[in-house]
């Protein structure tokens, strides 16, 4: 049903836990639809020095965080920005249609994190 | 590298054919292939076969064999009960009653007949998923033609109080129909004494081949055809018998009924430990019935974690288990089933399914108390739910 690739960040998830440093944490979903992701930001100079991620869902909602913070460490705050979830979700070599959406939570959970950051520092939060 | 493990957990989902019933069935794909409805030899002896088979169900669940017709499975024969009667009788009335916890093929033949101008009653259950004989009698009204009632659920193995609806049904004079299709073969069944008119039952629930059932149909009960063809099944049911499937059916139902018992008594045993094992886990609960039980089923939540990644982790370990119903697991939905028991919303998502079977092993049930624990924890360390003191020391 899962690629490799969505296996191997399932079972090996990169950059998962907390991070106690964050200055932009963004959580979305909600536990009745059975997914929540939290992402963990620690921005300097508009560069994302860290990320970590907390999950609770299924195996493509767990690969889909570890994948996305991947794609976005080390990268400016307008690059992390503009990570779609097709471009996760093609890292992933793919999810199974009914999976997409837990590619667009990542997404959302990146834009949320990087407005709490905007937030946090006074600046214009960004829109979708 | 240790050979990887292969612990079978999921026998509600289907069963493993058991070796006796291949070879009842094989020569039925080979030397004895005539069709049942030819008039030579070839043919007559796939008709004995058939026939034969027919009488085996009928023992199995104490009706006639003339009450017994051969399907493609489950789902037809919940389909064929509920439409069939339903287009029968729909000159006396329009009603049917059900429960909320049934199987998707009760519930979506339901759901079209409302589409169809009918009339359905979706019963509620009690937090064990257990459908009161009472609340039966209070919706049943003069317009209700059928009660449809499953006698164990799939997901979390209530046996329901089958005997008791059925008296009331007898009473009032409304026909009763059960889904059988997780009880055949695990709880003694009789359609007399527990007043059962339609009863659904699928072989491969109980170590048969796939894609063959069968309904019994009490010889009083008005029901239309829902296959319409040829003459085959006193012309009731349409189409070419699936002579090596009825086969396997009837060696399969004969097999289980007869090694129920001791059988029930192992399974049972081992259940049992594996449910004492699981609960000592912290923050997880029995979904379903302590005691009033399939022999075979454990069904737990697990709180801040949800079911498909705890599957995946058990593959890994090579335990094949499941977080439901196997058919819903390709859609996103909650199960319907402890949604009706009043599992709240935010913990829908944690349950694992563990079926055993006639092949579970002491070592079997120890290897997956020994590594559900650790997966629990691994994906509880993962969730922005769990609270502080369920996580792993940093």
């Amino acid at each position: 049903m899962y690629s490799e690739q969505v296996m191997d960040h399932f079972m090996n998830p990169r950059n998962q836990g907390r991070l106690l440093n964050a200055n932009g944490i963004g959580e979305v979903g909600n536990a009745t639809c059975g997914d929540i992701m939290k992402i963990y930001l620690f921005i300097v100079d508009s560069v994302i020095e860290d990320v970590a991620f907390e999950t609770f869902g299924c195996g493509a909602a767990i690969a889909s965080s570890s994948m996305a913070t991947e794609l976005i460490k080390g990268k400016t705050v307008d690059e992390a920005w503009s990570l779609s979830n097709k471009a996760v979700a093609q890292a992933l070599d793919g999810l199974p249609p009914q999976k997409i959406h837990c590619s667009i939570l990542a997404e959302e959970a990146i834009h949320a994190a990087i407005n709490d950051y905007l937030r946090r520092s006074d600046l214009p939060e960004r829109k979708e | 590298m240790s050979e990887k493990k292969c612990i079978y957990m999921d026998n509600a989902a289907t069963t493993k054919t058991h070796p006796d019933v291949v070879s009842a069935m094989l020569p039925y794909m080979t030397e004895y292939f005539g069709n049942p409805s030819s008039l030579y030899d070839f043919g007559q002896t796939s008709k004995k076969a058939v026939e034969r088979a027919r009488q085996q169900v009928a023992q199995a669940i104490g009706c006639g064999p003339e009450e017994v017709y051969f399907t493609a499975g489950g789902s037809e024969s919940n389909n064929w009960a509920i439409k069939g009667v339903a287009f029968a009788n729909q000159k006396k009335g329009k009603h049917i009653i059900t429960s909320s916890i049934e199987h998707h093929a009760v519930i979506h033949p339901c759901e079209w007949l409302v589409s169809q101008g009918f009339e359905v009653t979706f019963l509620p259950v009690d937090e064990y998923g257990i459908i009161s004989p009472e609340s039966v009698a209070g919706a049943i009204r003069e317009d209700t033609i059928l009660v449809s009632i499953m006698f164990a659920n799939n997901e979390i193995g209530t046996i329901e109080p089958i005997p008791e609806i059925g008296a009331i049904c007898k009473e009032k004079g409304v026909y009763f129909h059960t889904d059988a299709v997780q009880a055949v073969g695990h709880v003694p069944i009789n359609v007399d004494e527990m007043h059962i008119d339609l009863l659904s039952l699928s072989a491969h629930k109980f170590h048969g081949p796939k894609g063959v059932g069968c309904l019994y149909v009490r010889s009083n009960v008005k029901i239309e055809r829902l296959i319409h063809g040829g003459g085959q099944e006193r012309k009731r049911r349409a189409g070419t018998e699936h002579v090596p499937g009825i086969v396997g059916l009837g060696a399969a139902i004969d097999r289980s009924v007869s090694l129920m018992y001791e059988s029930n008594m192992q399974i049972q045993k081992l259940r049992d430990r594996l449910i004492e094992g699981l609960l000592t886990i912290p923050h997880s609960r029995l979904n379903g019935h302590p005691t009033n039980r399939l022999s075979n089923n454990v069904n737990i939540m697990f709180e801040f974690i949800e079911g498909e990644s705890i599957l995946l982790l058990l593959n890994q370990y090579g335990i094949a288990a499941s977080t439901g119903s196997a058919c819903t697991s390709a859609s996103l939905e909650p199960s319907h089933v402890l949604v009706a028991c009043g599992v709240p919303h935010d913990r829908v998502h944690g349950s694992l399914r563990l079926t055993l079977g006639e092949e579970t092993t002491e070592e079997d049930v120890s290897y997956v108390i020994e590594i559900l624990p650790g997966i629990v924890k691994r994906l509880r360390d993962m969730s922005p739910l769990t609270p502080d003191e369920l996580r792993s020391k940093k």
